[in-house]
């Protein structure tokens, strides 16, 4: 019976441990980012070209007042009186935001692509309904966040970005006006101090751009995205980096700016994307005609492919006839000797897949309910930056070349899915069961190949030691897709080459937009 | 009289029986029988589980691009007396699952090792049939480097567990109720992306899985050579977030599920080697982000007797 009970004993002990010293805390790769420190501020920014605006001055920022004004004065007096009595939460949002106003609008993106990355559930009658702009909130919401929509949204949201710090530069260093700290000796700085003149505050640019974006592209989320920007605007002015002055003159500047890409994004011809009944029909017409077997959807009910139109979509980089030019050679032909061992080949690898070669199409395969490849690599681009203290106007021509290469990539993978419109593997061949889901959408070329190859590209000439890495990364990205048994192995090898062709046109931007 | 009670009660083993849905679990933890003192109970075990159904949050559906996800399982459970108030149990399952419609890969491995502690710290006579009172702790833990991110294929959760369970048993004549209630913590879990959304996006490999709850509740006939019971138990996670809609679900997702079955267990050769035959069903009556799944199991199992013949106090009685 005592040795029961010490038994016993022991073992309640032992669970006891097992309880108290299990901690379930997660913390995220960049919740500790430190502060933003740019290594050099970039006091030229002002001459880099810019993507849409005719020039830094398309937009006039006023005269700020004079530091030595009672308005001024009562402002640096606000700055303080937060200082006064700060709460944890305040130190919280003041340590998150001062990672950086690009990353961590990156970040909220790339969450509410997240969000809404969800096909529709289908109609009683098997139908599918439609997400409706202007009534975002109704199901199914607005919008369907797939990777073509997120590709372009990442796009446009890295490029007015851009666009309005290469203005906010310019005229930081007309106006020259300096951080709060540097008026006053006695306002505590809760950030690395910087040279750079404060005046209009590249925070309130960020935000103000994301904002006037976000109503566009994520309509049903206001009131997350209006908190944010508030929290921002509020932990800049906090932390003394900013007078409130400088964050509204910001703020007003980066709306402008977005209002050019909004107005843009509005004639884009992404609206059509979606096709109708009459432009599926063709695309499988049209694909016998040519003595080929068309692309069926394989859910059930059949879904309507996704966004067949987006290939028509304008580009940042290239017009629609370089877009054209970029679309490459037809896949093999589906009765072909080489696409029945391409098609074995792909049996043979899920027959019996491997735990390494599941890793790897889970680890890439960035389906429904995430922030899709262009966000996979707009994550691995952020983490990097990170490393760089790249300033801010920097950070954002970096995410803007790698968003616009991601972009049109998007658009010359869709134009090449649509023109061939050729079926997946599981199509040719049902006994082939996948790792990840089939994408409602034609094979040839591989979208995660054209994205990464893009990717890749532009990343590796950003941070060249990192280049064979990337297209590493590329590589194995483009594998998975095969190793998941939804793509050929021509689907993957012309999508990388496809991706990088593409990359290379914002490689040669980078190369002449006057920042290197 | 209060010792042959006792002894029937013993008699017939660990009835180690596994009851599975999604969670696997050890049945024998949850039942009031002991193994005499260095008697071992051993032995395979089979079930089928499946739905066409499932709870995306609290909305029933189905899905055409799954059809049936069914999961079968092949254990082997062992329950060994150290005393006749102390057992340990374990159990090792092989899972497979596979869905009849759509494209999605079918999915097989060895799950999670169970261990349990049971002990019976109190019997007593009472009202005219026995009281008793259990105390179980348990651990679990992977085997194998299973995928878990791949529901409702994924054989498991890949989460190592602790559990501690509180068990009263009363038995009057040959009938006996039953009821247990067990705090289950369960350990974060890695996956292989990067990255996931719960009610936010998680910029990391390491997902949450909510601790849960496991309240049991059975009634029946018991005597030494026949066991049927009607079986009600509740499995409930404290956390989690429901499915969004249409969207996959996830390991992290709040779990529930209240399931009805029946169980039975029949010693075929009581004299002398003591086989018994175990088998059951349950269906699902209420559930959250779970299928509603239908499962029957059956299974062999045999008892070892350690037990030198010269010290033979604990050793049951035979009582025919």
């Amino acid at each position: 019976m005592k040795k029961t009970i010490i038994l016993t004993g022991l073992f309640i002990a032992a669970i006891a441990i097992i309880f108290v010293g299990c901690s379930k805390d997660i913390v995220g790769r960049t919740d500790n980012t430190p502060a933003l420190s740019p290594a050099n501020i970039d006091l030229n920014a002002g001459t880099w070209k810019p993507v849409l605006l005719t020039g830094p001055t398309e937009f006039t920022v006023a005269a700020p007042i004079a530091t030595n004004t009672p308005d001024y004065i009562a402002q640096v007096n606000e700055i303080k009186s937060f200082q006064a009595n700060l709460t944890n939460e305040e130190k919280t949002m003041v340590k998150y935001w001062s990672a950086g106003a690009v990353l961590r609008w990156n970040e909220i993106l790339r969450e509410l692509v997240a969000k809404h990355n969800l096909p529709p559930y289908q109609n009683d009658d098997g139908t599918y309904p439609f997400p409706n702009a202007n009534n975002p909130l109704a199901y199914p919401q607005f919008p369907f966040s797939n990777p073509p929509y997120a590709a372009r949204a990442y796009a446009y949201v890295s490029a007015a970005q851009y666009d309005a710090l290469v203005a906010a530069w310019h005229y930081k260093k007309l106006y020259n006006r300096a951080a709060p700290y540097k008026v006053d000796a006695t306002v505590n700085v809760l950030i690395p101090q910087s040279d750079l003149p404060s005046y209009p505050s590249e925070d309130g640019v960020v935000a103000g751009v994301a904002v006037e974006m976000l109503k566009l592209l994520f309509p049903g989320d206001q009131d997350f995205i209006q908190q944010k920007a508030e929290e921002h605007k509020r932990a800049r002015i906090i932390s003394g980096a900013n007078v409130r002055s400088d964050i509204e003159a910001g703020e007003a500047l980066g709306k402008l700016v977005a209002q050019k890409f909004v107005t843009r994004a509005r004639g884009d011809r992404a609206g059509a994307a979606a096709g109708n009944q009459a432009a599926w029909t063709k695309l499988e017409t049209d694909c016998l005609a040519r003595g080929e077997t068309p692309w069926y959807s394989l859910e059930l009910p059949r879904r309507p492919p996704m966004l067949p139109v987006f290939g028509k979509v304008k580009a940042f980089l290239f017009d629609s006839l370089t877009c054209i030019a970029l679309r490459p050679a037809p896949p093999p032909p589906v009765n072909s000797q080489q696409m029945k061992d391409e098609t074995e080949e792909i049996y043979q690898l899920i027959k019996n897949p491997t735990r390494e070669r599941t890793r790897i199409v889970h680890f890439w395969a960035d389906g429904v309910g995430t922030y899709t490849p262009p966000g996979h690599w707009d994550a691995i681009a952020a983490e990097d930056f990170i490393t760089k203290n790249f300033s801010e106007v920097r950070w954002a021509r970096n995410m803007a070349l790698v968003n616009m290469a991601l972009g049109d990539a998007a658009i010359v993978c869709w134009d090449t899915k649509y023109f061939y419109f050729n079926p997946r593997p599981t199509q040719l061949n049902p006994n082939i069961k996948t790792l990840t889901g089939i994408p409602n959408f034609p094979a040839y070329i591989s979208g995660h190949s054209t994205f990464s190859g893009a990717a890749a590209e532009v990343l590796g000439h950003i941070i060249p030691e990192r280049a064979k890495a990337y297209n590493d990364m590329a590589s194995e990205a483009s594998l998975s897709r095969m190793y998941g048994g939804i793509h050929y192995k021509s689907d993957c090898t012309v999508g990388l080459v496809v991706g990088k062709n593409v990359g290379n046109f914002a490689v040669q931007r980078a190369r002449t937009d006057g920042a290197e | 009289m209060k010792k042959k009670f006792f002894a029937n009660k013993l008699i017939y083993l660990g009835t180690c029986l596994l009851f599975f849905n999604q969670i696997a679990r050890a049945q024998t933890d949850m039942d009031a029988i002991m193994m005499g003192k260095n008697r071992f109970c051993i032995g395979p075990m089979y079930s089928y589980s499946s739905w066409k159904n499932y709870w995306e949050g609290s909305l029933k559906r189905d899905n055409q691009n799954l059809g049936t996800v069914s999961t079968q399982m092949f254990g082997l459970m062992g329950n060994y007396g150290i005393s006749s108030k102390l057992n340990v149990l374990f159990s090792v399952p092989y899972v497979k699952t596979r869905a009849t419609a759509g494209t999605l890969h079918s999915m097989q491995g060895l799950q999670d090792l169970s261990l349990f502690v049971k002990w019976m710290p109190v019997e007593k006579e009472m009202m005219g049939g026995v009281f008793s009172l259990y105390g179980i702790a348990g651990v679990s833990f992977p085997l194998t480097d299973y995928v878990a991110d791949f529901l409702p294929l994924s054989i498991g959760l890949h989460s190592k567990t602790a559990s501690a369970r509180v068990m009263a048993d009363y038995q009057a004549g040959s009938f006996f109720v039953t009821g247990s209630a067990t705090y289950v913590l369960r350990d974060n879990i890695k996956i292989d992306r990067t990255s996931y959304y719960t009610t936010q996006l998680h910029l990391t490999n390491e997902v949450e899985i909510p601790n849960g709850g496991n309240f049991n509740f059975r009634t029946g006939f018991r005597n030494e050579r026949l066991i049927a019971e009607a079986i009600v138990n509740n499995w409930t996670t404290f956390g989690g977030f429901d499915i969004t809609r249409n969207n996959m679900p996830f390991p992290g997702n709040k779990m529930n599920a209240t399931t009805v079955g029946v169980n039975l267990k029949y010693v075929v050769l009581p004299k002398k080697h003591e086989v018994s035959l175990v088998a059951g069903g349950n269906t699902t009556v209420a559930g959250r982000n779970m299928g509603q799944s239908a499962t029957v199991y059956g299974s062999v199992f045999y008892v070892l007797d350690f037990t030198r013949k010269t010290k033979s106090s604990d050793q049951p009685a035979k009582t025919n």
